[in-house]
């Protein structure tokens, strides 16, 4: 709400108004507040029930009604994880995973990104538009056919489905990386190839570095996007040894199903290095989002 | 073509290749390839087998499954997709307010939506367990005795719904964003007009607004229909089938059964049923989205 800024009149009946309008002002404010620590609650509670019961002695998890402070503190079911599956290796597959997908993403993403904002080619504006629809085509429709194409290649099993394809880059990220270059002034590249640099040198040289805004954006969602995962992994890789973060949560859930500490603990390890990689980049992300989000 | 022009389509080709193949390799061609494939018994095992029209026929005449999944993805999609744009609006323009700690309200509404799907389910799962969960002892608290959730046929699904919901800070963060689009100005002169707080919100923030909405409806849409992971791992479509969503359906048939040519047929109506709607939703547009540079072309 943007109350204009009170005017300068003083006493009579509009100096009633601005007394009214500055209770009614403090109204608003605590009933947004109240409001606020109210949707505050919904959205931690969960979070905090994870935590609790990752710290939580067996007898005391199952009390009804629950305690929330863990009295003892608890530290064996974090252990006792490890015990369980192998973690550490399902931490090194993902990272690998992760690894390959961010650099394939960020050079796809800068290479295609830079060819549809700043050169001309026949066909261009045809082929972007193009781009933009296959935003709205939904993936169940191309997922059988990329298994099989991926089954033929011998590929199954490995992590060369759940990489390669980052490589040719996503419409989202090409989107949003060609919108941020279209703002930049095309003065610049005139100007460095005055001065003698080649194409690739003016997009290596002098637009990136004016592009890491956008960079963080695809790094940051390519990061959350591969840790988070679940399908992809669940359809390509099926030996124990290959298994992800996500798929080894749901191994472990197979194995104890109602151990809900040790779950718990799992998923708290699970869900800290994306809550970590948000938190560092959590301002360039939601502006990213929402300029995206509005430009549809 | 001049030399220099030519050397620059070229180099343009280099650049966008990548994509190029990327767009031949998995989404082009695998699109012609499903809507081939959805014509054949395939079984991977053995080559695959032209049967025309026939698995459509088998969908549509004798498949209850098909019939069940496409009611759960419905119904779900029909209760979540409001719930979604108002909730979302209504924590948006919460957010908007300027009230002291802002940023850290927003942060915290978001983290829901960067959280892995497998754990956020586990941990509902805990959350909505009947004897010991959080949601029953709150219920409890105002004298209700919970059901069952995941166990429950009947609750099965709103369980799930609720699970979708707490994500609703993500849509709320690109609302955020339309909202601080909206010139001041025009607030202050309906101010002076003696427009009150609701007139402002008809008149001036929703209409505005409609662009976002608009485009928030139809990427939810499409998400909705793609819901997967909290049914598979919660309850696998159970329990009764009460949680029997459609891409479930579609990897049992195609990595469970592997009837891949069934699949196809499956992912190829979804996909038609996607695109429908989404039409309607775009046809319908001109009547409710407002766009600023299409009126201005109205007055001139």
């Amino acid at each position: 709400m943007n109350v204009p800024s009170s005017t300068t009149y003083r006493g009579g009946w509009l100096g009633q108004l601005r007394w009214n309008r500055r209770v009614r002002g403090r109204l608003v404010s605590v009933a947004a507040h109240f409001f606020m620590v109210l949707f505050s609650l919904v959205f931690l509670i969960p979070m905090l029930w994870m935590v609790s019961t990752s710290f939580k002695s067996r007898a005391q998890t199952w009390l009804f009604p629950p305690e929330w402070i863990p009295n003892p503190v608890v530290w064996e079911h974090f252990p006792r994880i490890f015990e369980i599956a192998p973690v550490l290796l399902f931490f090194q597959n993902t990272m690998i995973i992760v690894f390959w997908n961010v650099l394939g993403q960020v050079l796809s993403t800068c290479l295609v990104a830079f060819g549809f904002a700043r050169l001309r080619f026949p066909g261009r504006d045809v082929l972007f538009i193009l781009l933009i629809a296959t935003l709205m085509i939904p993936y169940q429709v191309t997922l059988i056919p990329t298994f099989i194409l991926f089954k033929l290649f011998g590929w199954i099993n490995t992590f060369l489905p759940l990489t390669v394809p980052a490589f040719t880059g996503s419409a989202f990220f090409i989107f949003l990386m060609r919108q941020y270059l279209m703002s930049i002034p095309f003065d610049l590249d005139d100007a460095a190839r005055m001065d003698g640099c080649n194409t690739f040198q003016v997009l290596f040289f002098i637009l990136l570095p004016l592009c890491i805004p956008p960079l963080v954006i695809v790094l940051v969602f390519t990061f959350i996007g591969v840790w988070n995962d679940f399908l992809g992994p669940l359809i390509y890789l099926n030996e124990n040894s290959k298994y992800t973060i996500a798929l080894g949560l749901n191994l472990l859930r197979g194995r104890n199903r109602t151990d809900y500490n040790v779950l718990m603990a799992a998923s708290l390890l699970a869900v800290l290095p994306t809550l970590i990689v948000y938190f560092l980049a959590q301002n360039k992300l939601i502006g990213g989002i929402a300029s995206v989000g509005l430009k549809g | 073509m001049s030399p220099r022009a030519r050397r620059e389509a070229v180099e343009g080709y280099i650049c966008i290749s990548p994509w190029l193949v990327g767009f031949v390799m998995f989404v082009a061609g695998p699109i012609l390839a499903s809507l081939l494939l959805s014509l054949t018994y395939w079984d991977i095992g053995s080559p695959p087998r032209w049967v025309g029209l026939q698995n459509y026929v088998e969908i549509f005449t004798d498949d209850k499954d098909f019939v069940q999944a496409l009611k759960v993805t419905l119904t779900y999609a029909v209760v979540t997709l409001p719930l979604h744009l108002v909730l979302g609006l209504a924590l948006s323009l919460l957010l908007n307010l300027r009230l002291r700690g802002m940023n850290f309200y927003r942060t915290l509404f978001y983290i829901p939506a960067v959280l892995p799907i497998v754990a956020v389910t586990m941990l509902w799962i805990w959350i909505f367990n009947p004897e010991f969960g959080v949601i029953n002892h709150i219920l409890s608290l105002v004298g209700i005795e919970g059901p069952t959730w995941f166990h429950s046929p009947r609750w099965a699904l709103p369980a799930l719904m609720l699970l979708g919901l707490w994500g609703v800070g993500g849509g709320a963060v690109i609302y955020l964003a339309g909202l601080q689009n909206i010139p001041p100005h025009l607030y202050e002169a309906a101010e002076i007009d003696g427009a009150n707080v609701w007139r402002r919100f008809w008149r001036i923030t929703l209409p505005l607004l409609t662009p976002t909405l608009f485009f928030q409806l139809v990427l939810n849409l499409i998400a909705t229909f793609q819901v997967f992971t909290q049914s598979y791992i919660a309850t696998e479509g159970g329990p009764l089938q009460a949680t029997f969503f459609y891409m479930l359906y579609i990897y049992s048939k195609a990595f469970g059964t592997l009837r891949m040519g069934y699949g196809s047929a499956l992912a190829w109506i979804l996909t038609l049923i996607i695109l429908g709607v989404t039409l309607l939703v775009f046809r319908s547009s001109p009547h409710w989205v407002y766009y600023e540079a299409e009126r201005r072309k109205e007055d001139a």
